[in-house]
């Protein structure tokens, strides 16, 4: 057991000790900053997987951005402290059926995957680059999708931001 | 028992020993700047600050934090205990982690990766997450205010930061802090903000976008370091002190450490990405792995004592303000220099 492995399942332990925080906290506000550390040790995880890329942009966009605005919003619409938000158990049925297929589904891939270890794969330290020329290459009609997306995302933002004034 | 022993004697001592070098240096850089800081903004008022504890008050940094280490660590009955504990560490922690990357010298960064500059910009959006949970955590309005303030500020400024990052790595082509930084050695001509090493032609064409983005990056780098005029989140005339106003003692003097180490970083990224990082302004004259320490800090002081200079000189914005410079000022302003900036490399 090197310091590799063991700074991995610190990773792993900081993930699923969180994801266990969100899904059983009645604390709304706790269970949003508890994402946030899961978001963080999924990070971790990404760069044993050799993608530095996607772990940086997984701190930048998911815990930098979007946990960001999440607290944000809990910490507007709550009346400050003692949030009276819904954690009771509700549809318990679709529930289970659902994390049954998305579990299977994990489970499986999990399974059907070729892992590899760490010593097998030549370390590659330009990913960006590589990514960046992907896209423009390769996946160029993806990468304009998502662009196109995005755009009419914002434009919308700032259409039912505008309307809300006028009303 | 065994492996444990190995650890500590090949890996682990080494690596935290290592990793707490930057450490020494934001305790040593904080004392200064807070001294600095103190002595700057008296004189600007026309007072003379410290003046009884040593020569002209040197040793005041030190007696403040003497006094700081025994305060009394209080926390607020009806606040959320676990987050209140948690908070101050979490904002020093994001901001440590920049320092990671931040290349002091040819041969001294603590993590030469291929991503740096892109690091850099992701960890400056962790800090936020300790403010929010200082301002929610104190269940008091007033902090409450101040951590949504930084939210939306941060969020908003991150935007012209990143930008202002792609127009340097459009430039020399590189993710990596070492890189940009090599690109620019060889003298005070050779610096991003004049253009960088390129034909003259190019160079020049390139000059007034890179001075343009350079000022935006600086502008963004004050406001996510929420100094005036950009301190909304603390706006002691409207919040008392803002997310902070329940800490004492210690955990008050980790967010404290936390803005000033912050300070640095953000001084840091414009000093590496747009004036030479630690490349000597006379090509090889007083350059080499020791003086790169040297031109590093001093760069990056001098930034801070702008910043200083900024913050006791200007008012506060107002939150609307705020909001339209960095959204309708700032942000278009720097996409007409990534455009302009992609056209003239290409040609």
């Amino acid at each position: 057991m090197d310091l590799y492995t063991i700074i991995l399942y610190f990773f792993a332990v900081v993930t699923l000790g969180s994801a266990c925080i969100v899904v059983f906290s009645r604390n709304i506000v706790r269970a949003a900053f508890a994402l946030l550390f899961a978001f963080f040790g999924v990070a971790g995880i990404y760069i044993f997987l050799l993608a530095d890329f996607i772990a940086i942009t997984q701190l930048l966009i998911y815990v930098g951005g979007i946990m960001v605005l999440m607290l944000f919003s809990v910490m507007l619409t709550s009346h400050q402290i003692n949030v009276d938000a819904k954690t009771g158990t509700i549809q318990t049925l679709p529930a289970i059926l659902i994390a049954a297929c998305v579990g299977g589904g994990v489970i499986w891939v999990f399974w059907i995957t070729d892992w590899k270890e760490k010593s097998d794969l030549p370390v590659i330290d330009t990913t960006a680059a590589k990514i960046g020329e992907l896209l423009l290459t390769n996946y160029l009609l993806p990468f304009e999708i998502a662009s196109v997306v995005l755009l009419v995302a914002l434009v919308g933002a700032a259409m039912i931001a505008r309307r809300e004034k006028k009303g | 028992m065994e492996f444990i022993q190995t650890l500590l004697a090949n890996q682990l001592v080494v690596s935290i020993l290592l990793s707490a070098l930057p450490l020494v240096f934001i305790i040593l850089m904080v004392l200064v700047v807070l001294y600095t800081e103190m002595k700057v903004a008296a004189h600007i008022q026309d007072r003379v600050a410290y003046m009884r504890t040593g020569w002209h008050g040197v040793l005041q940094p030190i007696a403040d934090m003497l006094k700081l280490l025994q305060k009394e660590d209080i926390i607020p009955t009806k606040a959320d205990k676990l987050l209140f504990r948690a908070a101050p560490f979490i904002a020093f922690t994001g901001t440590y982690v920049a320092y990671a990357v931040l290349p002091f010298s040819s041969i001294y960064i603590g993590s030469n990766i291929n991503l740096g500059a892109f690091f850099l910009v992701a960890a400056g959006s962790l800090v936020v997450i300790g403010i929010l949970m200082a301002g929610w955590a104190s269940n008091n309005k007033w902090s409450l205010f101040g951590g949504v303030r930084s939210a939306a500020q941060m969020i908003s400024y991150e935007i012209p930061t990143a930008l202002a990052v792609i127009i340097a790595v459009m430039i020399t082509g590189s993710l990596n802090l070492q890189e940009v930084t090599k690109f620019q050695d060889g003298g005070i001509g050779n610096w991003l903000v004049f253009g960088g090493p390129l034909p003259w032609m190019q160079k020049l064409m390139l000059m007034p976008f890179t001075v343009i983005t350079f000022f935006i990056l600086f502008v963004a780098s004050i406001a996510e370091v929420n100094r005036t005029p950009f301190d909304l989140p603390e706006a002691e005339s409207e919040l008392v002190q803002g997310f902070n106003t329940e800490y004492s003692g210690m955990r008050f003097a980790m967010f404290y450490l936390s803005e000033y180490a912050n300070l640095f970083t953000v001084s840091a990224v414009v000093v590496s990405l747009f004036l030479g990082g630690w490349s000597s302004p006379f090509g090889a004259f007083m350059s080499g792995p020791v003086w790169g320490v040297f031109w590093f800090t001093s760069k990056a002081f001098l930034f801070i004592l702008i910043q200083i200079w900024i913050r006791w000189t200007l008012p506060r914005l107002r939150v609307d303000q705020l909001m339209y410079v960095s959204w309708k000022v700032l942000t278009p302003w720097l996409f007409v220099c990534i455009f302009a900036v992609g056209l003239i490399l290409v040609i």
